[in-house]
C-alpha cells in the first residue's frame, strides 16, 4: 500500500489487469512481500487472530440472522429453535456467542501489547486511534448482540445501559426515548438493535481496512521499538509471518473450540436462559466479563452522571494516550520504571474486572468490618473499585506524562539486528557462522 | 461450579470469577456423579427413559416444556432413540407417547375447537391454558417452563437434584409462610421470617412447590428401585438432556475438531521452525 512495489505480473492476464486495476499488486505488496521486522514475538500474532475472529463472527452472524426472529414474543424461542432444530445450529450459535468472548480476549491482549511496546507513538498515532475506534464499535456491537436472545439479562442489561444515557442533563431523557423507540425497552428497541447489530460489523470491517492501511504506511512496530534500519532487519510477510500467525491462530482456535464444544455456556450467565420478563428483575444484573472493568468504574463513582463520565473517560484515555505519554522511548523493555507501572496497570484492570462482577457492598476480606468512608465500609468492593479507578486514570494522566520526563531509560540497541548479533549463542547454528547470509 | 472455575482459569480470567447473588443465600448444590459429565460423557439412555417417566407422571402436572416436541424424544441421543427409525416421527414408541396426549386444535371442516390425540410432530401441551391460570392453581407462583431449566440455573442438574431432595423441616424460630416450603438449596432470603439471632439466619429460601417426589411414586419399567434420590437423579438427567438435546452431537463433533486442530497446529509449528531456521531473531 505504500512505497516501492516489487510485484511483477507473471502472465498476460495479470499484466492486463495490473494496468487497469492493480489489485493483485495490492495483495502482493501488503500480504506477501510486505517487509516485516524479523523480531516480532507471539504477542504480535493477535492482529491476525483478531481478523479471524471478525471473519468468524460475520459468517456465523449472517447464518444466525437467517433463522433469528427479532420480535419480543419470538426472539428467545427462535434462538432455541436454532440450537435445537436447525442443522448444526448449535455450532453456529455457540461459535457466535463464545466468539464474542474470544474476540474481546484477543483485542485486550492486542491492546496491552500496544501499550507495552509503545505502538501508539509517532508515527503510528492514527493507527492507534483507528484501533480505539474499532474497540468502541466492538463494545457497542457486543452490547446490542447480547440483547438479541431476549433473555432476562439481555432485557435488564439493555434497561440499565440505555438508562445511563438518561443521566445526561436536559437532553438525556429525550435521547433515551428516541433510542428506545418508545417509553421502555420493547419491541422497537429489539428491532433497531438487531438492525444495528447487523450493520456495525461491516463498519468494523471498514475501519479494520483503514487500520491495516495505517499499519502498512509506517510498517510494524517491534519489541525493541527501534525503527527498521535496513533490509537486514526485516523478512517478507509471506511465508515468515503467515506461518507464524497461522500457528498462533490454530492454537487460539484450540482454546476457542474447547469452549464451544465442551463448555459453551461457561462464559455466559445462566439467567439469560430465562425468557425476558420486564416484571421480574434478576437478583444481580451484570454485563458479560469483557465489560466488567467499565461497570466497576461506573459503580465506583457515587453520582450517576459522574459515573457515566468516568466510564466514558476510561475509553477517552486510550484516544489521548499518544499525546499523554511523553517518553521518546517506545518499548518498555528499555523503560524499567514504566514497565513496573505497566504491570501494576494490568493487575488493576483485572481487579476492576473482579469488582465489576461483585456487589458493591461485598467484603474483600470476609468478616472484617472496618470504618465507614463516604457511606461505604473501607473493606468493600466499592472502595477497591475506587482505588483501582484512581490508579487507572493516574496511569494515563500522571504516571505516563511525568515518567517520560523524569525516568532514565536503558540504552536501546542501534538496530533490530544488533541485540541478535550480540547474543550469538542464542542464534541457530549456521546463522551465527554466516551472518552475511541473513535476511 | 468446578468446571466453570477451570474454564475461567484456562482463559486467565480467574480474577473475574462468578458473580455472587444479592442478599440471597443458598446451600451449594450436592455433589452428584453424572454420566454426561466431562468432554466425553454421554447420557445413559435407560436413565433418560426413567427421567421422562418421572416428568410425565409428576412434573408435567404443573410444568410446561414448550420448546420440546414428542419427536425430540426419538431423535439421536434422546430417551427413545432407535437406530431403526432414523426419522423420529416414525418411531412407534414416540407415536404411542404422543397419542396419549390430547392436543387442542381447530376442526378444519367446522372451525370448532376440538381435542385430538397427539402426533409425534406436536409440541408438549401446556398443563395450563395461560399464565394467570397457572398462577391461580399454584398459590400465585408460576411453575417455570422446564425446557431450559438445567441451563437456566447455576449448577444445572446438581441444582435440580438438590432442590428435589433438599426439602427440610423448617428450623425452630422460622415462620414459613402459608403455601411455601423451606429448602436450603433454593436461593432466597429468610431473614424476615426468622425470630432468633439475626447473625445466624439459616441459608436458603422458600419454594412454592411442595416436595414433589415420594418413594415408589413412579414405578420404573426396568425394575430400578424407586427411591426419592433415584427419581430426582433420573429426572435431573432428563431435564439436562432436554435443555440441550444436541449435547452428544456437540461433544463428539468437538473431539474430532480438537484432534484436527492439534495435528494442524503441530504441522504449522514444524513448518514455522523450518521456514525460520535460517533467520536469527
Amino acid at each position: 500500500m505504500s512505497g516501492h512495489s516489487n510485484y511483477e505480473p507473471k502472465n498476460g492476464f495479470e499484466k492486463w489487469l495490473d494496468e487497469r486495476l492493480p489489485i493483485i499488486r495490492l495483495g502482493y505488496d501488503s500480504l506477501v512481500d510486505f517487509p516485516t521486522p524479523k523480531n516480532l514475538n507471539y504477542w504480535y500474532t493477535f492482529g491476525g487472530i483478531l481478523a479471524v475472529c471478525l471473519g468468524i463472527q460475520i459468517v456465523t452472524g449472517i447464518i444466525l440472522a437467517m433463522h433469528y426472529v427479532a420480535h419480543v414474543d419470538m426472539a428467545f424461542a427462535s434462538v432455541e429453535h436454532i440450537m435445537r432444530d436447525v442443522n448444526y445450529g448449535w455450532l453456529v450459535r455457540y461459535m457466535h456467542s463464545n466468539g464474542a468472548s474470544m474476540f474481546f480476549l484477543a483485542v485486550y491482549v492486542h491492546m496491552f501489547r500496544g501499550l507495552y511496546y509503545g505502538s501508539y507513538k509517532a508515527p503510528r498515532e492514527v493507527l492507534w486511534l483507528l484501533g480505539c475506534v474499532i474497540y468502541m464499535l466492538m463494545i457497542i456491537t457486543a452490547f446490542m448482540g447480547y440483547v438479541l436472545p431476549w433473555g432476562q439479562m439481555s432485557f435488564h442489561g439493555a434497561v440499565v445501559i440505555t438508562n445511563l444515557i438518561g443521566a445526561i442533563p436536559v437532553i438525556g431523557p429525550a435521547i433515551t426515548t428516541w433510542l428506545w423507540g418508545g417509553f421502555a425497552v420493547d419491541d422497537p428497541t429489539l428491532n433497531r438493535f438487531f438492525s444495528l447489530h447487523y450493520l456495525m460489523p461491516f463498519m468494523i470491517a471498514g475501519v479494520v481496512g483503514l487500520h491495516i492501511w495505517a499499519l502498512h504506511v509506517p510498517g510494524n512496530n517491534n519489541p525493541t521499538g527501534v525503527n527498521v534500519k535496513s533490509k537486514e532487519d526485516t523478512v517478507p510477510f509471506h511465508p515468515y509471518y503467515t506461518v507464524k500467525d497461522g500457528f498462533a491462530i490454530s492454537v487460539f482456535l484450540l482454546m476457542y473450540a474447547a469452549f464451544v464444544f465442551f463448555n459453551p455456556n461457561a462464559l455466559g450467565d445462566a439467567v439469560n436462559y430465562v425468557p425476558a420478563n420486564p416484571l421480574v428483575t434478576p437478583a444481580h444484573i451484570v454485563p458479560e466479563w469483557y465489560l466488567l472493568p467499565f461497570y466497576a468504574i461506573l459503580r465506583a463513582v457515587p453520582d450517576k452522571l459522574m459515573g457515566v463520565i468516568f466510564m466514558g473517560g476510561a475509553i477517552a484515555m486510550l484516544f489521548l494516550l499518544p499525546w499523554l505519554d511523553t517518553s521518546k522511548v517506545r518499548s518498555m523493555r528499555y523503560r524499567p520504571t514504566a514497565k513496573l507501572y505497566f504491570f501494576i496497570f494490568v493487575i488493576v484492570t483485572l481487579i476492576l474486572g473482579y469488582c465489576g462482577g461483585q456487589l458493591p457492598d461485598n467484603k474483600i476480606i470476609p468478616g472484617l468490618t472496618t470504618f465507614q468512608v463516604a457511606a461505604s465500609d473501607l473493606n468493600s468492593v466499592v472502595w477497591l473499585s475506587r482505588l483501582a479507578t484512581a490508579y487507572y486514570f493516574a496511569y494515563f494522566l500522571v504516571i505516563l506524562p511525568v515518567l517520560g520526563l523524569t525516568e532514565s531509560p536503558l540504552p536501546q540497541p542501534e538496530s533490530i539486528s544488533e541485540p541478535v548479533l550480540s547474543h550469538s549463542a542464542n542464534a541457530p547454528i549456521g546463522a551465527a557462522a554466516s551472518p552475511e547470509k541473513r535476511g | 461450579m468446578l468446571r466453570k472455575g477451570f474454564a475461567l482459569a484456562a482463559l486467565g480470567l480467574a480474577f473475574i470469577g462468578g458473580p455472587t447473588l444479592a442478599a440471597t443465600s443458598q446451600e451449594e448444590p450436592k455433589a452428584v456423579h453424572w454420566s454426561f459429565e466431562g468432554p466425553l460423557g454421554k447420557f445413559d439412555q435407560a436413565q433418560l427413559q426413567r427421567g421422562y417417566k418421572v416428568y410425565r407422571e409428576v412434573c408435567s402436572a404443573c410444568h410446561s416444556m414448550n420448546l420440546m416436541s414428542f419427536r425430540n424424544l426419538g431423535q439421536k441421543g434422546g430417551p427413545f432413540y432407535d437406530p431403526e427409525f432414523k426419522n423420529p416421527n416414525d418411531n412407534p414408541f414416540v407415536k404411542s407417547i404422543a397419542k396419549d396426549y390430547q392436543i387442542n386444535d381447530i376442526d378444519s371442516e367446522t372451525g370448532d375447537v376440538i381435542k385430538r390425540p397427539g402426533t409425534s410432530a406436536d409440541g408438549f401441551p401446556n398443563p395450563y391454558p395461560n399464565e394467570p391460570a397457572a398462577r391461580a392453581s399454584n398459590g400465585g407462583a408460576l411453575p417455570p417452563d422446564m425446557s431450559d431449566l438445567a441451563k437456566a440455573r447455576e449448577g444445572g442438574a446438581a441444582y435440580i437434584y438438590s432442590i428435589l431432595t433438599g426439602y427440610e423441616e423448617a428450623p425452630k424460630g422460622m415462620t414459613v409462610p402459608t403455601g411455601k416450603y423451606y429448602n436450603p438449596y433454593m436461593p432466597g432470603d429468610v431473614s424476615g421470617f426468622w425470630s432468633l439471632d439475626p447473625n445466624k439466619v439459616p441459608i436458603g429460601g422458600f419454594i412454592a412447590m411442595p416436595p414433589p417426589l415420594a418413594p415408589d411414586k413412579v414405578t420404573f419399567d426396568d425394575g430400578t428401585k424407586s427411591t426419592v434420590e433415584q427419581q430426582a437423579k433420573d429426572v435431573s438427567a432428563f431435564l439436562t438432556w432436554v435443555s440441550d438435546p444436541k449435547t452428544e452431537e456437540r461433544k463428539s463433533f468437538g473431539l474430532a475438531v480438537m484432534i484436527y486442530l492439534l495435528i494442524f497446529s503441530g504441522l504449522l509449528y514444524a513448518s514455522y521452525r523450518r521456514i525460520w531456521a535460517n533467520v536469527s531473531h
